[in-house]
């Protein structure tokens, strides 16, 4: 069995036995795209496993384990941990936990340490925790990111983004219930078969892929009824996690409306991106700008790809180019604004409207510093700058009552649908 | 016809239309939470008096109507909505509609860009609130809105939440401040709290509705909200009902009302709800459980037949007072449990009285008192000692359980635990944000229930399948227990839960221990919630340890202060006699100290025989007419070093700066730097609740720090003083001063000048200088900020802002060293006195008095010296911390805990912003430090409005225990 061995600091290393031995948990967030690139962590010769386990526990769990001040995401994500290794279904002494870590101004770059916190509280101190970044933060002998394993991850990303797109512009319309989320299913499988033959990572095969996808959906019949349009952003977990949001997509598909959850792929440039502008806003070293600058080349054109694949498709509405969503801002809040989701999130509020998705649930775990700023703070503006944009901001902690928050996205909904009746009827008029 | 339902959180309306839209029916009826039982005899008595059989659509609307109508299949409409579509039918020229309910508060705008508003997971301000607030004061809210037509002044109280506002009002009432000017402030809150929540900086004015039932009954929250918006509001005829009536016209599709009462009771027997199993499988085992708990009693005396010496012991807690009389062995002789009404004198008059008459060959030898009410019992009977509330209980505990390691008291509204370390109190644990887990919240449900609480509590022992509810607010958890109840749970399962809901509160969120073993084997549980079987049973099951639960748990406070006065007794006892009780006179005035810049609102009690007592302050000037310690606190020297930046009036004109958040530390930094370059600094006033409530209307994020809060007001004032250039910068970084492993500021603080600019109209014609600067780069520095300048000021040259950047980085600097320096004198001359020193630890911005309340002043006059967290920080070297070390400020807050460690006189206290999301981490790690040290961690929540009680008892504790070890 692999030996515990420490750091300096006395952190518990990921070694290199471990690799062999361990089993890798990582937490839920995104269904769509953490599937994908967890095959592809597999790939690289973990062994992974994506924790799909929710329930009252979890929040139990977290409850007990993480200071209750700390925000939501931290609590659920610690929770899920400890109630999986509470489970049996794993050994503890031959398990490890990975957890993002963006090095950030905001308190999620802490998650990992109260991660090991509650681990110590709950006497399993022997696992390890592998922190996931790009900010160089923790060294672990037996676990490296790659290079070849970004590029993966990447494509991941980006498979992720157009299957759950496009699923969600087809399935509130689809004849036959079920098709866009069979689709979905196949083209998954299809993917993970792909990447363990070491395929679908070159920029020719993304290409054809993401065109076949968008070609494939398109064969789903679909009935042309105007729908509430809803768009859904907010802090990053909260945003994709149906644990953290109380299911929010499936019940606003249970209320027919159309709904849209910007991708991951705007995050990621987002962080890139952040880089560049500290640069330019505080000065800072020119060739570190160019290095990262051709990290940022690389992902827009990945994007590109991505929306060209989508407008080959004419029924489907492209994600927007980060360019034209970072445009979108000028003048209302500032590039520097990067804690947590920082200005994107103002931005992607701005080009959901734009794009027709003006109803907007801005979800947050309760107290989201970032958000007071990025969120909440911005919602005046944006109504000032488009008119129709119908924005209500849901927080979400342990102690939130599901009731609470879906009355109030019912009256967000309520005029929602006036609006698209009236939007009707003027184009009947027209007409 | 059309019928239109609006199941609310406490009550169900009911309207009933012919089809031209005359009103056949509508009935108002409180449900008691007993929705499909209501809903159902609702809808039998319609069909058969008003419907005869004919055609009828129904729709339901309301917070608690949303499940019915989904399960059942009936149409539904959101209750927001459907009171525009009434007040557009029935009052079509209104312009702004406010509606409070029993969980919920909207604002509608219906002209000028429709707009609806709704409070988001706060329930402060709502009529539930305000039902607490009558309980609290024990009036009906009959009374209570008769009370506040008497009003002499308003005093300010949150009304964010019951639970802040239980905490300004206990003290008020402690104080001795009238009913009548209490009920008028609650009103005042209400109105403040729905304006400024919710139209978040879109006046409300035109004709404006005043619906839903707490409008609709008290004609001073009507008034109140007239003050606030200075307008006459209208409550039409039938404001109950609109949202019904909106249902009722949303009505189109006709409706089989048999097969939606059918639906209707069906859903009331359908689902399942999570439990946890059975308090007690069998009767047995409660006998059991009751043997084993009736062994722990206290000595009884008879008093019939004593005589001679004796003791007295008073807890005046915030709900009630109780008291215990000792003979000279310790026996109890006579002791009372009864609820203060909102004023314990009068009960401790009646009860001392009632001693010196009936038993004259008694002699009270000695007295103590402790709890709220503390110094104006002690006051207004001479009693001879006030004690902090930990020692009592500590002392009282030691009786039944002399190596006892744990101690948990659950009273009204507060909690108190505290660890034992080698004989001393060591690590207090008090309830300071939520009262969730409080005997009062068992009280309020099982009023709302319909229940006397002793007969709700017993419902709950043998409840066999008890509900999981979780550990959340008293306002919400209504909404989960209808869940439940929906969910097929009975009035049993739900007693059981709420007791396990009070346990699991007190344990994972006051408390917050994993396992029992933390709290150590010896623990014992006091305070009138524990007189409870079933939340003693679930404290005991959940920390898996048998405890000990003294016969007089609901006494202990009392008891410990008896004991207390024995041990200290001195022959002869200053408490007041026979003659001058009898005579006895409380009076109350209010009124305004001037002696500083706080002016704290008093409440001055005289009593006969020249015996006074002074509330509401903050310092000891008032009472002493003196200022105490000021020369040993750092906090003082700061501010006055800070107000020492005066303006110099320079060629380039005036730039303002407003001044909170990290301003108070950068100051220096930036006074220097403008200066130079020729501008005169502005800085905005002290902040004053006057300055926060006039920005208050643009805050659009109700859930962010009080300091960032503030800043609107800050910027308010400037805007009122016509500066046209306001400087107020992003700044992601801080300076690396080399304690952490990065620099950053807050998320916060580092943008909510961001905030500032997007929701605060009055910067429109203003030049706001909000630009991203980095100060952390001192070579790049005047480079980007020549840049930013050249925008507003075409003219600035970059040589100029060159040197001007150089006089700020000396500026900065000199300024921490004179703060280090005197931080040394202070420290020098304490240990010349041999005072304790108290490391004050929070933030820059906790300079402010507004914020920090004045608890730095406090400490000074418990005989300790303060000094900050920023003059001592740099005395230890950049060491490895368990959590990620990241920010500028919070990094000092680990310096200055480890240097503590090593210092053995100086103790560190944090201040902590309620809300601030980042000192969810930084408090666990301080603790973590000072305790790795061998240090008591003290931790003290300040927020817009803060209960300075509960900080003295932290303080007290701190003190009490530092002499004991």
């Amino acid at each position: 069995m692999a030996k515990l061995k420490y750091n300096r600091n006395g952190r518990l290393l990921f070694t290199r036995e471990m690799k062999k031995e361990y089993t890798i948990l990582a937490p839920m967030m995104a269904p769509i795209h953490f599937r994908l690139m967890i095959d592809v962590l597999r790939n690289c010769g973990y062994h992974f496993e994506l924790l799909d386990n929710c329930g009252p526990n979890v929040v139990q769990e977290g409850l007990k384990y993480v200071h209750n001040d700390t925000c939501y995401p931290a609590l659920l994500v610690i929770g899920q941990f400890i109630d999986a290794l509470h489970s049996g279904k794993y050994d503890v002494n031959k398990t490890a936990l990975v957890i993002t870590q963006t090095g950030g101004g905001c308190r999620a770059s802490n998650y990992i340490h109260l991660l090991r916190k509650a681990l110590k509280k709950a006497g399993m101190e022997q696992v390890p925790v592998i922190s996931l970044n790009l900010s160089f933060l923790e060294h672990n002998p037996g676990f490296h990111v790659t290079l070849p394993m970004l590029r993966k991850f990447v494509a991941a990303m980006v498979y992720g983004d157009a299957l759950m797109l496009l699923r969600n512009q087809t399935e509130a319309y689809e004849v036959h219930q079920g098709e866009s989320n069979a689709k979905v299913e196949k083209w998954s499988s299809y993917l993970t078969d792909q990447f363990n033959h070491g395929r679908a990572m070159s920029r020719k095969e993304q290409k054809r892929i993401l065109f076949s996808i968008a070609k494939d959906f398109e064969t789903i019949e679909i009935k042309n009824t105007p729908k509430v349009k809803v768009g859904i952003v907010g802090e990053i977990f909260v945003k994709y996690s149906a644990l953290g949001n109380n299911h929010l997509e499936d019940f606003l598909r249970g209320q027919d409306c159309e709904i849209n959850v910007p991708g991951l792929m705007d995050f990621a440039l987002f962080k890139v991106d952040n880089r560049l502008e500290d640069i330019k806003l505080y000065g800072g070293n020119p060739f570190k700008y160019l290095a990262v600058n051709v990290l940022m080349n690389y992902l827009l054109s990945m994007q590109n790809t991505l929306i060209a694949a989508i407008e080959s498709v004419p029924r489907y509405h492209a994600p927007p180019h980060y360019a034209h969503i970072k445009s979108l801002i000028k003048g209302v809040i500032g590039y520097g604004d990067k804690m947590g989701e920082g200005w994107l999130l103002t931005a992607e509020m701005l080009e959901l409207s734009e794009a027709g998705y003006e109803n907007i649930v801005c979800a947050q775990p309760f107290g989201c510093l970032p958000n007071h700023i990025c969120g909440k703070g911005m919602i005046h503006r944006v109504k000032a700058i488009d008119e129709k944009s119908n924005i209500v901001p849901i927080d979400y902690d342990p102690s939130a009552t599901r009731v609470n928050q879906e009355n109030r996205i019912k009256l967000m909904l309520a005029v929602a649908r006036e609006n698209l009746r009236s939007q009707n009827t003027e184009r009947r008029n027209i007409v | 016809m059309k019928v239109g339902l609006d199941i609310g959180s406490t009550t169900i309306k009911c309207i009933v239309l012919d089809e031209s839209g005359k009103i056949l029916y509508r009935s108002y009826e409180r449900h008691y939470s007993r929705i499909t039982e209501k809903l159902t005899e609702i809808l039998m008595k319609i069909k058969k008096d008003v419907i005869h059989g004919e055609k009828a659509s129904l729709t339901i609307s309301g917070s608690a109507g949303m499940g019915i109508s989904q399960t059942c299949h009936l149409p539904f409409v959101q209750e927001v909505y459907a009171t525009r579509i009434a007040v557009g039918r029935l009052i079509p020229d209104a312009d702004v509609v406010i509606e409070l309910g029993g969980e919920d508060a909207k604002i509608v705008f219906l002209t000028g860009g429709m707009e609806v508003r709704m409070n988001g997971s706060c329930a402060g301000g709502t009529g539930a609130f305000i039902d607490q607030m009558a309980t609290l004061l024990n009036v009906s809210l009959d009374e209570m809105n008769n009370l506040a037509k008497q009003y002499e002044r308003i005093y300010t109280i949150a009304s964010r939440c019951g639970v802040f506002a239980k905490s300004d009002v206990q003290p008020l009432l402690n104080q001795g401040a009238r009913k009548t000017d209490i009920s008028a402030s609650i009103f005042a809150a209400v109105a403040n709290q729905t304006i400024a929540g919710l139209a978040q900086g879109r006046p409300i004015k035109g004709k404006v509705l005043y619906l839903g039932g707490p409008l609709t009954f008290l004609s001073e929250l009507r008034a109140s909200f007239d003050r606030a918006l200075k307008i006459t509001g209208v409550c039409p005829e039938n404001s109950l009902y609109y949202v019904a009536l909106g249902a009722a016209y949303c009505s189109a599709e006709e409706t089989d009302l048999d097969k939606a009462m059918e639906s209707v009771k069906e859903y009331g027997c359908t689902g399942s709800f999570l439990s946890i199993p059975p308090l007690f499988q069998s009767h047995e085992e409660y006998d059991e459980f009751l043997r084993r708990h009736s062994q722990c009693k206290a000595p009884r005396g008879n008093i019939a037949k004593y005589s001679g010496r004796a003791f007295l012991g008073v807890d005046a807690g915030s709900t009630t007072v109780k008291a215990v009389l000792l003979g000279k062995d310790g026996e109890i002789l006579s002791s009372f449990y009864r609820s203060n009404s909102g004023n314990p004198v009068p009960i401790v008059q009646e009860y001392l009285l009632s001693i010196y008459q009936d038993y004259p060959n008694l002699t009270i030898e000695n007295s103590a008192v402790t709890g709220y009410g503390e110094e104006l019992l002690k006051n207004a009977f001479g009693i001879d000692f006030g004690i902090v509330e930990t020692v009592a209980h500590f002392t009282a505990a030691k009786c039944f359980r002399p190596n006892v390691d744990f101690v948990i008291d659950i009273g009204g509204q507060d909690m108190k635990c505290f660890k034992i370390h080698n004989g001393a109190i060591d690590n207090i644990f008090l309830n300071e944000a939520c009262s969730s887990g409080c005997g009062s919240f068992l009280q309020t449900f099982a009023n709302t229930l319909g229940y006397s609480i002793k007969d709700f509590a017993k419902l709950g022992l043998f409840a066999k399948h008890p509900v999981d509810l979780g550990s959340r607010c008293t306002v919400f958890m209504n909404s989960q227990v209808k869940q439940a109840q929906k969910d097929g749970a009975t009035m049993e399962d739900i007693s059981a839960g709420l007791s396990v809901s009070v346990v699991k509160n007190a344990i994972y969120k006051v408390i917050r221990v994993p396992n029992a073993a933390e709290l150590g084997r010896n623990i014992v549980v006091q305070g009138g919630t524990f007189l409870n079987d079933a939340v003693l049973r679930v404290f005991e099951n959940e920390l898996g340890v048998e405890v000990t639960r003294p016969d007089i748990a609901g006494l202990m406070g009392a008891y410990g202060a008896a004991i207390y006065a024995m041990r200290k007794s001195k022959g002869k006892s200053t408490i007041v006699s026979k003659d001058e009780l009898e005579n006895f006179k409380h009076e109350v005035r209010v009124t305004n100290c001037g002696l500083c810049s706080n002016h704290c609102r008093l409440t001055v009690n005289i009593f006969g025989g020249n015996r006074r007592f002074i509330g509401g302050n903050r310092c000891e000037k008032p009472v002493t007419k003196r200022s105490s310690g000021a020369g040993l606190n750092l906090y003082d020297y700061k501010l006055n070093l800070l107000r020492s930046y005066k303006p110099v009036p320079g060629p380039r004109g005036k730039i303002g700066i407003p001044m909170g958040l990290n301003m108070y530390e950068l100051l220096p930094f930036w006074h220097a730097f403008f200066t130079k370059l020729g501008f005169e600094i502005i800085l905005s006033p002290s902040s004053s609740r006057e300055l926060y409530l006039n920005g208050q209307a643009s805050i659009p994020s109700d859930t962010v720090c009080f300091p960032a809060k503030l800043m609107h007001g800050h910027v308010q004032a400037l805007v009122d003083e016509g500066i046209k250039n306001i400087f107020y910068p992003c700044m992601s970084y801080n300076f690396n001063e080399h304690h952490g492993d990065n620099h950053y500021n807050c998320p916060v603080v580092a943008y909510y000048p961001e905030v500032i600019n997007a929701n605060m109209r009055c910067l429109e014609g203003c030049n706001f200088i909000h630009d991203y600067i980095g100060i952390h780069r001192r070579h790049d520095f005047p480079h980007k900020m020549t840049a930013i300048l050249k925008k507003s000021f075409p003219d600035i040259k970059f040589s100029e802002v060159f040197e001007a950047s150089n006089a700020a980085y000396v500026a900065h600097s000199d300024y921490f060293r004179k703060v280090r320096t005197k931080g040394d004198e202070i420290v020098a001359e304490a240990r010349k006195q041999g005072l304790p020193i108290i490391v004050l630890s929070g933030r820059p911005y906790h300079l402010d008095p507004e914020i920090n309340h004045g608890i730095d002043k406090l400490i000074t006059s418990l005989g300790a010296a303060v000094i900050t967290e920023d003059s001592v920080s740099n005395r230890v070297k950049h060491f490895p911390t368990k959590v990620l070390n990241q920010w500028t400020y919070h990094a000092r807050l680990y310096s200055a805990a480890k240097y503590v460690c090593g210092q053995p006189d100086m103790n560190l206290v944090q201040l902590v912003s309620f809300g601030c999301g980042v000192d969810a981490i930084t408090t666990d790690e301080v603790r973590r430090i000072l305790e790795e040290g061998g240090k008591i961690y003290t931790q003290i929540k300040i927020d817009e409005i803060t209960n300075l009680g509960a900080v003295k008892i932290r303080l007290r504790s701190l003190f009490a225990a530092l002499e004991e070890k």
